[in-house]
């Protein structure tokens, strides 16, 4: 566990500068797959479903290419807005809790599956923009794995993962409208803690 | 906690005579109307499942993943005939000719569709039904169904899986227990495939019925625009 913490570090902190430049939306979402494909084709325990492994991972190679503020907005759609500033940032943080393992979880049912890069038409200039990826394994039709994400001061950031034409964030839509018109945004607050605590304690 | 406690039973009141109305008045999603005759067969899939699912671990976990893949490979040639023809109806004659050649190339160097050669060849695999074919010409999707076994549809495509079971090549084989055989390989093959994504759902969702719900919508709308449906644009403020 150690030695490999001390690797991922090195890995992060080598990586962070090259980062920090002008890197495009296309190559940041291939340098992090790969990062993190090269970790988990290696790591036994992460194959055999050891999810606290897989959060550490995604937490130092993921997270700090994710925008989870705008991943929350866009959960909530209108409802939002009727969040106060410290609200907001609690919702963003339990929901950031609940995306890290699923995207982990998913991360655990790795088996020799590889990732292609579609080709994207970048003009230059945007600062808002899809990637779109294929996440091929024999036997299978390939799964679509696309990556929305928005120019930001310090680098390209992911606002949305869509599996299969499958928002992970705006399938949240219904839920969240729905316990916010029942219990308001503090309920919702309540609902993703005690869903997130449950998730914590039910693990191995 | 303490607030969570004392709500709960006032939320599980709210819960007994919400359920209870449920069939005819509370739909809290337009596309859903029949949301308490859904929720009743998602119930009894589930129950269903408990006697599937340990079967496609069984075969997940004694069957290497060549023979897997064989299998995948061999079902997926079958349908690549339909989606060839689905292709054709949506007006895309390309697509079309490519999954005839995919067709070809897999019977024959793919020893009767067991490996896919013509993916490796840069000929892509599709998949197309006869609800993908009726949502291009415009048909609406009609409200959403639950359906034991089949699973979810909106009404659109229940049709379409009508269509899609009526020309199933498999289902035309005429010896039975072949016939049989094969139905039942590929439904567990299927179920098989969908091992990996249970535990993401299970964790993920609040309400397992409304997640697979809304990502089945969110699915098929974009398997209609072939992966590139048009972008909502959001207002969150």
């Amino acid at each position: 566990m150690k030695p490999l913490l001390s690797l991922l570090f090195a890995l992060f902190v080598a990586a962070g500068p090259v980062v920090a430049q002008e890197v495009g939306p296309d190559a940041l979402v291939k340098k992090v797959t790969d990062d993190v494909l090269t970790v988990v084709r290696q790591d036994k325990d992460i194959q055999s479903g050891n999810t606290s492994k897989a959060i550490a991972l995604v937490e130092t190679k993921v997270l700090p290419h994710f925008n989870f503020q705008h991943m929350t907005a866009l959960a909530m759609g209108r409802d939002w807005s009727k969040a106060s500033p410290e609200q907001k940032k609690r919702l963003a943080e339990e929901f950031k809790t609940l995306l890290v393992r699923t995207y982990s979880n998913s991360l655990t049912a790795y088996k020799n599956q590889t990732v292609a890069y579609k080709p994207t038409k970048l003009q230059g200039g945007e600062t808002d923009v899809i990637i779109k990826t294929e996440i091929l394994q024999p036997g299978n039709k390939p799964v679509q794995l696309d990556y929305a994400l928005e120019k930001a001061a310090d680098g390209w950031k992911v606002y949305d993962v869509i599996v299969a034409g499958i928002s992970l964030v705006t399938n949240y839509r219904d839920t969240f409208t729905q316990e916010v018109r029942a219990n308001g945004v503090d309920g919702l607050i309540l609902l993703l803690g005690n869903k997130n605590k449950q998730l914590e304690t039910g693990k191995k | 906690m303490q607030i969570a406690k004392r709500l709960s039973p006032l939320v599980f009141a709210v819960a007994v005579v919400g359920g209870l109305s449920g069939c005819a008045t509370t739909a809290n999603n337009p596309k859903d109307p029949l949301e308490g005759f859904n929720r009743a067969m998602f119930a009894v899939n589930e129950g269903i499942d408990v006697v599937v699912k340990p079967v496609a671990e069984g075969y997940d976990a004694a069957a290497p993943l060549p023979v897997k893949a064989a299998i995948g490979n061999f079902f997926g040639n079958v349908s690549d005939v339909w989606t060839a023809l689905n292709n054709l109806l949506q007006g895309k004659p390309g697509a079309a000719l490519s999954d005839v050649g995919r067709v070809l190339v897999n019977t024959t160097v793919g020893i009767g569709g067991a490996f896919d050669i013509a993916s490796e060849m840069g000929l892509e695999k599709h998949a197309e039904d006869f609800g993908q074919t009726m949502g291009s010409w415009g048909v609406p999707d009609g409200p959403y169904f639950y359906w034991p076994i089949i699973g979810p549809r909106t009404t659109r495509d229940t049709l379409g899986w009508g269509v899609d079971t009526y020309v199933d090549p498999v289902r035309r084989v005429d010896d039975v227990p072949l016939r049989n055989t094969l139905l039942g390989v590929r439904f567990i093959d299927t179920r098989a495939s969908l091992l990996a994504s249970d535990k993401v759902v299970e964790e993920a969702a609040f309400d397992k019925y409304n997640y697979i719900r809304d990502a089945y919508l969110q699915h098929r709308r974009s398997e209609i625009y072939d992966g590139n449906p048009p972008r909502e644009k959001e207002d969150t403020n």
